[in-house]
């Protein structure tokens, strides 16, 4: 099924300066019993959030007005732990479409590059560059060209490449989806079983 | 020529297809799923108007939201109940078998799989649980998924993923008392850091691990995830080999001389290389317990808290943040401090061995009175043979009391969740902040040194009891 494709974004950034943020962070256990992928930005980082009377927590940067934008910017190891696709769908329905950071956790890449969300590494020390500006300035834009696969920072003149699979970008770029790539396939697979001598 | 890893024969021998510049289409041998990362994956399904392609290569547990007390009544908490109905529903329309609530062979996921022979060696393995890494024990490929997988697995028994580097983690020498394979992977984790095995898959290896039990390979395998690894392998042996054979599967199906030459091979190559090579000695580990919010802040018991000295600024800050969420400061001493509650279970230490492990050191001693104890088996294997071998009655004795299986206080989605501000010395596997309850402090450790500190009500080194 066709999903919304991503190729060029311009945006201002959420600053999130913390360091191994986990699946629990993101989305914590409790809110998992549900049978649908929708509704769960509510309870993005809510325990960083809000009290627990509900109360948004002053400190916490989604509550901070003066940040806003479709670019999550993270600390090292973004999406580490558990491997519930329901982090990125609550990411993704907060309305972020790109997180950037020094490296993700390999399932939360996976599954953010399975539901659109563009998981984008740049070099460490590049990533503090970008958190202190938009801490500082949060109406510095950021545009993105996944085609291209670029990121530009316009008030800095600053720009990057940034590695992406080509397969994973084809599929970013025209709303693929890996499933319907798979089912096309079934026959190969059919014929795959049968050489290794049936099912085990 | 042509020397292979252990996880290059097995991932080779399932890839179907490699995309230019792309992933691999890979072959899953055993799809495991639950109730919580299962429902969008079957309305995926259902909106395209598909069925499940391999129906019987796919097994289902009801285990991360069920209470683990008075299972035989209805789900208390409504969204839960919900969850486990649905599964149940899918699995009935597709076919899949289902080992349900109240189910002689419910449990975890990752405990009944490899009890009842459904994991064997060679396989590949996936499950939406990130724990999955467990089956590794058995010289598996075994790595968790993200739903929108399940729903490829379902549909079509594979699924596209990128060949992950190799590195190889060999411990030396013989294990000291008291320390356990926790202890190990425990270790080793600390070593490495919460994210140092990212993009990696790890081969154990080395004469402390395969001097170990299933049970205390699964253990070590399992917490792979936590240091960033796709998975964990162990190559299987005499001890995989004679633990398969008494499985429930075996004893049912006569394959099993064919199968184990099948398994003969399923080791590395002399010659093979590995991305990354790490070597440890046993001796060297200590018994373990985490103190901060990551399963990469943890020291040997008798340590203090690592001091900030050498720290960037910006470390400082996120080692303090975590610090001050478990009430610790650095240089603090962890041996004598209070605890609350204690938890023995979840997939990393719910197995039979573990519960021979604490009762071992509660027989003949009591529970402290300012501890609350959540005794939770991995399944109903494991509730049947405590009760079997008389562990029960030794628990009983000491005060403790056993609930029914599940996944329970390990991430606290059913209402077994410790209260903000306790201190939980656990046996599971993660210690995020809220893992096990918002506000709960949870400390990682051993079932030795959980039930040490069970006894005491002060985390215990179980080397001085």
């Amino acid at each position: 099924m066709a999903k919304e494709k991503l190729n060029l974004l311009e945006s201002t950034c959420v600053p999130l300066p913390v360091e191994n943020v986990d699946t629990d962070q993101i989305i914590p256990a409790r809110f998992l019993s549900s049978t649908s992928r929708e509704g769960f930005g509510d309870n993005l980082f809510r325990d960083w959030r809000f009290d627990h009377e509900g109360r948004p927590l002053e400190g916490f940067i989604l509550n901070n007005k003066k940040y806003s934008g479709k670019i999550l910017v993270a600390g090292k190891n973004f999406g580490c732990g558990s491997s519930r696709e329901h982090a990125v769908w609550a990411v993704y329905d907060y309305g972020f479409r790109v997180v950037i950071s020094s490296f993700f956790a390999d399932i939360f890449r996976n599954n953010a590059l399975n539901n659109g969300l563009l998981p984008l590494i740049l070099p460490e020390h590049e990533v503090q560059n970008l958190m202190t500006l938009v801490t500082a300035a949060p109406e510095t834009t950021v545009k993105i060209n996944v085609m291209e696969r670029k990121i530009e920072i316009p008030s800095s003149g600053k720009s990057f490449t940034f590695e992406i699979n080509p397969y994973k970008q084809e599929c970013l770029i025209y709303g693929l989806d890996d499933i319907d790539y798979l089912i096309n396939m079934r026959g190969r697979i059919s014929d795959f079983e049968k050489k290794r001598g049936g099912l085990r | 020529m042509n020397q292979k890893t252990l996880f290059d024969k097995i991932w080779d021998a399932h890839r179907v297809h490699s995309i230019d510049d792309g992933p691999d289409v890979l072959y899953i041998d055993r799809h495991y799923i639950h109730e919580v990362t299962s429902p969008q994956a079957f309305r995926g399904l259902e909106e395209r108007g598909i069925t499940v392609f391999r129906p019987s290569l796919t097994l289902a547990t009801a285990d991360h939201n069920t209470p683990t007390i008075d299972q035989h009544l209805p789900i208390k908490e409504e969204l839960s109940r919900i969850q486990v109905d649905k599964l149940k529903e899918n699995c009935s329309r597709h076919g899949i078998e289902l080992f349900g609530l109240g189910h002689n062979n419910n449990g975890i996921v990752h405990v009944i799989g490899p009890e009842l022979g459904y994991t064997r060696p060679g396989m590949t393995i996936v499950c939406g649980d990130s724990h999955t890494s467990t089956h590794g024990a058995f010289g598996t490929v075994a790595f968790g998924i993200g739903t929108s997988e399940v729903e490829m697995v379902l549909a079509t028994q594979c699924i596209l993923q990128t060949r992950p580097k190799t590195m190889r983690i060999t411990v030396d020498g013989a294990l000291g008392k008291a320390v356990t394979s926790k202890d190990i992977i425990m270790h080793i984790i600390a070593l490495l850091s919460t994210g140092g095995a990212t993009g990696y898959f790890v081969e154990y290896s080395g004469p402390a691990i395969m001097a170990l039990s299933m049970e205390s390979r699964m253990t070590i395998c399992n917490m792979s995830i936590e240091m960033g690894a796709r998975g964990g392998l162990i190559a299987p042996d005499e001890t995989t080999f004679s633990y398969l054979k008494n499985t429930k599967y075996y004893s049912v199906n006569s394959e099993f001389e064919n199968d184990l030459k099948k398994w003969k091979d399923l080791i590395t190559d002399s010659g093979a290389s590995f991305d990354k090579e790490i070597t440890i000695s046993a001796e060297s580990v200590r018994p373990m317990i985490s103190y901060g919010t990551n399963p990469g802040m943890a020291v040997a018991i008798e340590s203090s808290i690592p001091e900030t000295e050498g720290m960037n600024n910006h470390d400082e800050e996120n080692y303090v943040k975590a610090l001050s969420y478990m009430g610790f400061r650095p240089g603090m001493k962890l041996e004598g401090h209070p605890v609350d509650y204690v938890f023995l279970g979840s997939c990393t230490n719910g197995r039979i061995e573990d519960f021979r492990a604490f009762a071992s050191v509660v027989k003949g001693r009591k529970k402290a009175d300012n501890v609350t104890a959540l005794l939770v088996p991995g399944s109903k294997l494991v509730e049947e043979q405590v009760k079997k071998e008389g562990l029960l009655r030794i628990l009983h004795d000491a005060g403790f009391e056993l609930r029914q299986p599940g996944c329970s206080s390990c991430l606290a989605m059913n209402e077994d969740k410790i209260p903000a501000g306790r201190y939980a010395v656990s046996t599971s596997n993660r210690n995020f902040e809220g893992r096990q309850g918002p506000g709960a402090r949870t400390l990682l450790a051993s079932p030795l040194t959980a039930a040490a500190s069970a006894v005491t009500g002060r985390i215990t080194d179980p080397r001085t009891l």
